[in-house]
């Protein structure tokens, strides 16, 4: 493409397969935990 | 949903429901104004007139790509995530901060927890109470084979020793239980010494080391009682801490507020002193407060991140390893779809335990009784509120339903939510304004080292 550069794999979707197994870190969404988004987690799959 | 924005000199469009990162040119990113899904194969005339600035080839070849990107569904995708609300419902506990020590050494200005003792007086948990937390957390934990333990305060190392005796107990029930057990702690560093990094360093996984930067602007809020500021006692443990701590995860972290708007210089000073986790984060507080930040400082303060995203990039291109917690992002492998509805599920898979061995949602809703949830001692614990704090997902919340950010911040802070707009589903707007900043640098960071 000349135009439109792909920067990322999209993969939200096929993320769903993996269904939630709950084992990731929990990701205190407050300020004072230092840990403000999930997209900065690991996936423990 | 798409979220068009321009910083640093790129042209960025992020798909929300795919995912999807794009680098455009101006034509491209032009054009998207005019372009809604369902789009006829030819480009129409319309468009040519609308963008006469660029040449008639230019647009056609742009709308081709455009076309493209949206028959493999990486542009302008639907959002399918909504019915998996149904099937997350309620989790096992598998995260739990205790709160070892209602109670501090230091004095620090903006403290949401009154000083240590969240307004309830001052006092450390027993070891009896924290081993029927964790005794509680074993419990609830169904099959979850990781459980976190977050030690916290007030100030932890007020009651080190308890903190040692749970961390042997929870650690003689791995084996039998199958659990795994990962501990945390975070702590202003006064009363560090060889005997406690030694311990912090072998057994727990991250640690959370408070300073806010240069040293008139630590000095200035975290004071002692006598209001000498911590700077020049913590600066010289803290990094024995690091130098010693090898590969494993820490962060320092600091808070700014309306009077550092230039909190990148408290980045760079931190880095300049060794630490290369850092973190800084407003002071996010009833508007009332002298320190805290407003409406009328987010000017500035987007500059800031913008300012501070131009650095990161530069030390990134030298190949530094230095790395500020809010950039940090993962377009690729980071958590599933499930965990990006209702990211921290407070009050749900996350509860913190008091000294008294009281149950809440998190650390942030201590003392808030509406919001007690239960007791370690009796192992009593409110399954309507946790229902209630487990349904809270992005499409619980209206401004979140059709914000760009909802998979990247998950409907924020729910104690935020609650403490300053009412209800855990409503967003609390300055923290949204600032997250929204601070992805937009994130994902420019992202798309400059992808050249």
């Amino acid at each position: 493409m000349k135009h439109i550069k792909v920067v990322n794999k999209a993969n939200l979707k096929e993320t769903a397969h993996k269904g939630g197994c709950g084992e990731c870190q929990a990701s205190c969404q407050s300020a004072c935990k230092t840990s403000c988004t999930v997209a900065n987690q690991k996936c423990e799959k | 949903m798409i979220h068009k924005f321009t910083q640093n000199g790129y042209y960025i469009v992020l798909d929300v429901n795919s995912g999807a990162v794009f680098e455009l040119d101006r034509c491209a990113y032009e054009m998207l104004d005019y372009i809604k899904p369902g789009i006829a194969d030819e480009c129409p005339q319309e468009l040519y007139n609308l963008l006469r600035d660029f040449p008639e080839e230019t647009v056609k070849e742009t709308y081709g790509e455009i076309k493209e990107l949206i028959d493999r569904r990486i542009l302008f995708s639907t959002d399918d995530y909504e019915p998996f609300v149904e099937s997350l419902g309620t989790a096992p506990v598998k995260s739990m901060c205790l709160n070892i020590a209602h109670n501090c050494n230091l004095r620090c200005g903006y403290c949401f927890a009154s000083q240590g003792d969240f307004g309830h007086g001052k006092k450390l948990m027993s070891y009896e109470v924290g081993k029927k937390a964790i005794d509680f957390l074993v419990a609830s934990s169904a099959g979850r084979k990781n459980l976190e333990v977050d030690f916290f305060g007030g100030e932890p190392l007020m009651n080190f020793d308890t903190v040692k005796r749970l961390v042997a107990y929870a650690r003689s029930l791995e084996k039998e239980h199958n659990k795994n057990f990962r501990f945390t702690i975070t702590t202003n560093g006064l009363l560090l010494d060889k005997d406690k990094i030694d311990f912090i360093n072998k057994e727990m996984s991250n640690v959370v080391l408070s300073i806010d930067g240069r040293q008139e602007i630590n000095d200035r809020y975290r004071i002692n009682a006598q209001g000498a500021g911590c700077y020049e006692t913590i600066v010289p443990k803290f990094k024995q801490l690091v130098e010693e701590r090898g590969d494993k995860e820490y962060y320092v972290r600091g808070t700014y507020t309306r009077h550092n708007t230039d909190f990148s210089k408290d980045v760079e000073h931190l880095f300049s002193l060794g630490f290369d986790q850092v973190s800084i984060e407003p002071a996010v507080t009833d508007e009332d407060y002298e320190y805290s930040i407003t409406e009328k400082e987010l000017p500035a303060i987007f500059e800031e991140y913008e300012h501070l995203a131009k650095i990161m990039l530069e030390h990134k291109r030298k190949g530094d390893k230095l790395n500020f917690f809010h950039f940090m992002l993962d377009l690729d492998q980071g958590p599933c779809v499930y965990k990006r509805l209702r990211g921290c599920s407070c009050g749900n898979e996350y509860i913190a335990v008091t000294p008294e061995g009281d149950i809440y949602p998190c650390h942030q809703f201590v003392g808030i009784d509406e919001k007690k949830m239960g007791s370690v001692l009796d192992g009593s614990f409110n399954q309507e509120l946790k229902e209630d704090f487990a349904t809270a997902t992005v499409y619980s919340k209206e401004e979140c339903k059709n914000c760009w950010a909802k998979f990247y911040c998950s409907g924020g802070c729910n104690a935020n939510n609650y403490l300053y707009e009412g209800s855990i589903r409503k967003p609390h707007k300055i923290s949204c304004e600032i997250e929204r900043k601070r992805l937009e640098c994130a994902i420019m960071i992202k798309v400059a080292l992808d050249e």
